[in-house]
């Protein structure tokens, strides 16, 4: 349509697929389905808030994602953030950890330490927290494939360090069904996988029951290609896959269900971001209450960490990102989120710099302090537009939810490669649109600075050293440990493997023995097997 | 020009550990759609693993796209094993999150196409078709 023709405004279609009118009033969300939905916070269907008075009573925990190289290197980190008014810790681990090896595996050549902080045994993890409180400071673990081994070892570090593991608060991402659809950090066959989930949920249940042991990422999801309606609805058809898993061991759903957490994602359109978690809180509520004859409010609590969100950054003209940023923490404080994490304006380039850290955690501070955001719950509740939008995108994740299980169910469409196949051929549509301008980034398609991004960007370096000193420190720990005690423990994690007996209670007795993640994670493998990747395009 | 009995074939690798695999997807169906026959590897992929597949598969171009940081210890290890098996005249090219401080290393490694973070798909077509087309 060409700029001069006044006589019908261009159509707006959102990412989720919902057409945008010019202007809303009360006719239009009576149409979308009215105001039923939206209640009051702290009831359900809770789409204002899981807590009566929300941020008044407690502003969001602040969780930057941290980690690289050892354990004493992200300790300072750890204490720089938190010096600096950081609530929570997030750790990120080296792909080595995160697929299950050993610092001195062949495979882990070059990667050690790279991506996040390098852990062999309960030794690292020791110095990782060492002077954290960790009843004030909550840790949450970006683990997955290895994640009841890395759940395992915090466990048995803070108990040695005398906290009482049935009061402990923290979480593990721990959601290995989205790994399979991006991220990648797989380990085991799909089955093996989903059953670790259920005994890593099943024992935290009842040995640790504060204990988050899940974080279901639609995040991730999203990064690959999904529209913010389908990476709601593939969480919540995956997180609904890990319910399921566990009923099917006889633990009633009131019993594990308070502790299923979410993680989603944060880029693209405001009214549109606010909209699906106001939708995805109701919808999840009702999920659990009308599918699962949840009981306790807190089954029904959609808990979140959102921020985010890498995928909506950019590597031109890296500092606008900041400003990127603070668009997306506004968003997760007027969507509710309990937890947030920003990404940093640097990461497209490098592992965050304390200087880029800081500036996200100030992004995140100066709401509370300066913006009046934790003033007064839901804030855009009541808004035509926010109300039709939220009924509108409510809609759209049921749709996306009953397509699934039209098509045999979440477990089948990963393991098939079907949903795979499905976002990276909408994520190659965006590419295409993006390059030819259709769809609008400041920086990329428009408004570019040829040629001077770099040197904006402090570039993380990288030490072969460290690696071997990795290498060294876990061989100094085999040559200490009680040899048979390592070798009965590990002996327990097969026989337990094969046996189908809750796994956590052998991986404890492992990693307190100070066996290795990937001693460990390969007894597993000798049982399980390895994921053989589904390539469909 | 030289007219091709057969269409490009090009391996697209996942080296390492890395599973970032967003953007070798996108990179797999933008050469699918130029005409390209594209074997795509999947993640987790060893050096020996890449030579292997580039020979068994006959390929024109060895494409990695690496996004975790880990491009120039894998690709030392890389460049002896396409040597030896043969695999030094074909065209190697590497995408993803390679800092400009790399490029030179990559290049004298013999990764003639580098392809950066914000690199378009069409310049990626482009540069293989004027170099194997």
């Amino acid at each position: 349509m060409s700029r001069d023709d006044k006589t019908e405004p261009k159509t707006v279609i959102n990412e989720s697929g919902i057409e945008i009118a010019p202007l809303y009033g009360a006719d239009e969300v009576e149409a979308s389905g009215g105001f039923g939905f939206v209640g009051r916070p702290g009831e359900y269907p809770f789409t204002r808030g899981i807590h009566p008075l929300m941020y008044r009573k407690q502003p969001w925990t602040m969780r930057q994602y941290t980690g690289f190289g050892n354990a004493e290197q992200t300790n300072e980190r750890f204490r720089y953030l938190i010096a600096n008014g950081q609530t929570g810790l997030n750790v990120a681990f080296d792909l080595p950890t995160q697929c299950g090896l050993d610092s001195g595996d062949p495979l882990a050549e070059g990667e050690v330490g790279r991506v996040g902080m390098a852990v062999d045994t309960l030794r690292d993890f020791e110095i990782a927290f060492e002077g954290i409180d960790l009843d004030r400071i909550t840790v949450s673990l970006t683990i997955n494939g290895s994640a009841a081994i890395l759940i395992a070892m915090y466990l048995a570090m803070a108990e040695k360090r005398g906290y009482d593991i049935a009061r402990l608060r923290g979480t593990a991402q721990n959601d290995i069904l989205k790994e399979f659809i991006g991220r990648g950090t797989w380990i085991f066959p799909v089955e093996p996988s989903i059953r670790l989930v259920g005994d890593t949920i099943e024992y935290c249940a009842r040995h640790a029951p504060k204990y988050s042991p899940v974080s279901v990422c639609g995040y991730h999801i999203r990064e690959s290609g999904a529209t913010p309606a389908q990476e709601m609805a593939y969480a919540f058809c995956i997180a609904k896959a890990y319910a399921d898993e566990v009923l099917r061991r006889g633990l009633p759903i009131d019993e594990f269900a308070g502790r299923l957490s979410y993680n989603f994602n944060i880029f693209g359109n405001i009214f549109e971001q606010v909209a699906k978690f106001r939708a995805g809180r109701g919808l999840w509520a009702k999920i659990m209450k009308e599918q699962y004859g949840a009981q306790k409010p807190g089954s029904m609590w959609l808990r979140m960490i959102a921020g985010g969100g890498g995928g909506g950054l950019t590597f031109e003209q890296p500092e606008v990102n900041i400003v990127r940023g603070a668009y997306y923490a506004l968003i997760a404080a007027l969507s509710g989120a309990q937890t947030m994490a920003l990404c940093c304006y640097d990461e497209a380039y490098t592992i965050p710099s304390e200087y880029a850290q800081r500036i996200s955690l100030r992004t995140m501070q100066l709401m509370i302090e300066e913006m009046g955001l934790t003033d007064t719950v839901d804030p855009l509740g009541g808004s035509w537009y926010v109300e039709t939008l939220t009924n509108r995108m409510r809609q759209a994740m049921e749709e996306i939810m009953a397509e699934v299980d039209a098509q045999g169910g979440i477990v089948r469409l990963i393991s098939e490669g079907i949903i795979q196949a499905k976002v990276s051929a909408q994520a190659y549509r965006r590419q295409r649109d993006i390059e030819s301008g259709k769809f609008r980034k400041v920086g990329v398609n428009c408004y570019r600075i040829e040629g001077e991004e770099e040197r904006k960007v402090e570039m993380h370096p990288y030490h072969e050293e460290d690696a071997q000193r990795q290498v060294e420190r876990l061989n100094g720990i085999r040559a200490q440990r009680d040899a048979r005690r390592a070798r009965e423990a590990l002996e327990r994690v097969r026989a337990d493997a094969r046996s189908g007996a809750n796994l956590m209670p052998a991986i404890l007795e492992a990693v307190q023995g100070y066996c290795s993640v990937g001693e460990i994670a390969s007894e597993l493998v000798g049982v399980f097997g390895r994921y053989h990747e589904p390539i469909r395009f | 020009m030289n007219v091709r009995s057969r269409p490009l074939r090009v391996v697209v690798a996942k080296p390492g550990l890395d599973g970032h695999d967003q953007g070798a997807k996108v990179v797999v169906r933008a050469l699918m759609d130029a005409g390209m026959e594209v074997i795509y590897t999947g993640l987790r992929q060893s050096p020996e693993a890449v030579a292997r597949i580039a020979l068994e598969e006959d390929v024109d171009v060895i494409a990695l796209s690496s996004m975790a940081g880990s491009h120039l210890p894998f690709c030392r290890r890389l460049k002896p094993l396409l040597e030896v098996n043969g695999l030094g005249d074909k065209l190697w090219v590497i995408g993803g999150n390679l800092p400009a401080q790399d490029h030179a290393a990559l290049r004298a490694l013999g990764f003639e196409g580098i392809f950066p973070t914000g690199t378009r798909l069409d310049d990626i077509v482009a540069f293989i078709r004027e170099k194997r087309g």
